[in-house]
């Protein structure tokens, strides 16, 4: 019932892409979203278009799991749309009830929503090719020059890969939970407002029981395993970067120079 | 009160990657008061299974027929069916969540509709049935040890009164004495009642001793539906679909390999000991 929440983004699919180093593609996703305030021009929407149709291509994820995320972003889009058509100054087109839209509105509204897609589709491809632990250790690594501000960056990522593994097992425990409690006559889906949350009691009590229970166990296990933090933890699979990685970056560095040359 | 499975397919996460085939073109027929084994390695479907017996899951494909009526129907009761077909999850004590045992037990009846007396006398009648102290009933679920959690949580299905109960795998995780404890109250249920059991089970011993009629599944397939004899004189197949025979079969089978003559059908202590004498002319 609850198996359709999905776990995480990642559509597993074993391209070139899913392989790179996950810091490859934060920094790519970093650059491609800079790259698209730089661009006020046709040219450089036409070539941002291409690179990332391209990359979209060697993901090998179907079209349409990319469009899934931009169908969350469709009200923002809308709303966008509206204000910036009436509420930008210059040439009039037409009026509605005393609200003028103008000609320069209507050339921002389309370069907002091509802007706003292209970023939805462009981080879209980051996270349906990396797994979210993947992604908490490319943030790790970048981000663990913050050590020297006494920033505990290994504990905040292990903290959110924790979190991020027990999403999916707890929502199997409270799928199980809300099945037996269902074989013992409960009803969720009838009733009141009231008389609904009133019917989540038994399905949340023996959750936060297990939670706390989970929770304890895997504590005792990191500890058995003598866990106590970052400093001088050395992993099973530390990132390197690869000759592809190094090579998306000089494609990434080429991007950017034309990115430049056209803005 | 029979069930038949008419040609039933289950699929998880339809149309995703993470596509799913849990049971595929399964059908049976269960009779009054049988007492059933469903055998079956790990991801073999027999959750699936009992979960559709239950009407949590719709199937994919096919349907089950509970009395003569299709429980999937649109209009069809599915809530008054599952106070008929009693189902007690792989570790039922994950679901206690009352202050006490006692309103525990009480929160399948009351789901059910009935009167709070009614309700509090069914409750009492199945605490009593699995053998709980009175002095363990007010006090809170999770103050109770591993085989008495289970047996009140046992008791919160019972007293919604079902006329078929299916038990997933309920001596998991029980030591040896819990475990004996709990087939043991099953079979005296059973005995008393003259309900349905149909009881998961990863043990070849415990399904030998108890079961009348076995239905044995691997991927998703009923691969047999036959008396205990007749499914453990398959040893070959059993061991490659990582099922295995029960331990005084194996004996048996040993004895006879190092020349005794021997009859090797013997599924349960008695009947081996039996077997074992008369082969060696002491009776």
């Amino acid at each position: 019932m609850l198996r359709e929440i999905t776990l995480g983004q990642y559509y597993p699919a074993g391209s070139i892409l899913h392989r790179l180093d996950p810091r490859v593609k934060l920094i790519g996703t970093f650059l491609f979203i800079i790259s698209m305030f730089m661009f006020e021009t046709l040219p450089g929407y036409v070539f941002a278009a291409a690179f990332l149709a391209a990359v979209i291509y060697l993901s090998g994820v179907p079209f349409s799991f990319m469009v899934k995320g931009l169908k969350a972003v469709v009200i923002l889009m809308l709303i966008t749309v509206v204000f910036d058509i009436f509420l930008t100054p210059g040439e009039p087109l037409f009026s509605f009830y005393g609200i003028t839209a103008t000609k320069e509105g209507v050339e921002l509204s389309v370069k907002m929503v091509i802007r706003l897609s292209f970023l939805i589709l462009g981080s879209s491809v980051m996270t349906l090719t990396t797994t979210p632990n993947e992604l908490t250790d490319g943030l790790e690594k970048l981000l663990s020059f913050l050590r020297i501000f006494k920033v505990p960056v290994h504990e905040i990522a292990m903290m959110m890969s924790i979190a991020l593994t027990f999403i999916p097992i707890l929502t199997e425990e409270a799928d199980r939970i809300m099945k037996a409690q269902m074989a013992r006559g409960a009803d969720f889906e009838n009733g009141g407002l009231i008389k609904r949350v009133k019917a989540l009691v038994p399905v949340m009590v023996p959750l936060f029981v297990s939670a706390f229970r989970r929770a304890g166990e895997l504590a005792l296990a990191m500890e058995a395993r003598c866990y106590r933090g970052g400093s001088g933890r050395t992993r099973m699979k530390p990132l390197v970067y690869k000759r592809r990685d190094r090579l998306a970056y000089v494609i990434l560095l080429a991007y950017l120079v034309i990115a430049v040359i056209i803005a | 009160m029979s069930i038949i499975v008419n040609h039933l397919s289950y699929i998880y996460n339809q149309g995703t990657v993470y596509e799913l085939k849990a049971l595929s073109d399964v059908s049976f027929k269960i009779d009054d008061s049988e007492y059933i084994g469903l055998l079956g390695a790990t991801g073999s479907g027999k959750s699936t299974l009992v979960q559709v017996l239950n009407g949590l899951i719709t199937p994919s494909e096919g349907s089950v027929y509970y009395n003569g009526e299709d429980i999937f129907e649109r209009d069809y009761d599915r809530k008054q069916l599952r106070s008929r077909v009693g189902l007690v999850f792989q570790y039922p004590e994950h679901q206690l969540f009352e202050a006490d045992v006692f309103s525990d037990v009480c929160f399948g009846p009351a789901n059910l509709g009935l009167s709070r007396t009614e309700c509090e006398l069914r409750a009492y009648e199945a605490l009593k049935m699995v053998g709980l102290r009175d002095e363990d009933f007010y006090v809170s679920p999770f103050d109770l040890s591993g085989g008495e959690k289970r047996r009140a949580a046992i008791a919160g299905v019972l007293a919604m009164k079902p006329e078929i109960l299916i038990l997933d795998e309920p001596v998991a995780g029980l030591d040896p004495g819990g475990r004996d404890e709990i087939l043991l109250l099953i079979k005296r249920i059973r005995e008393e009642t003259g309900m349905t059991v149909i009881l998961v089970s990863h043990s070849m011993d415990d399904a030998a001793e108890n079961s009348e009629r076995l239905l044995v599944m691997h991927e998703g397939q009923l691969l047999f539906d036959a008396s205990p004899k007749e499914v453990f004189s398959e040893y070959e197949t059993l061991l490659e679909i990582g099922l295995d025979i029960p331990q005084v079969t194996k004996v048996l089978r040993g004895l006879k390999s190092m020349g005794v003559q021997i009859n090797c059908d013997a599924i349960t202590l008695r009947e081996a000991k039996e077997e074992i004498l008369r082969s060696f002319g002491i009776r």
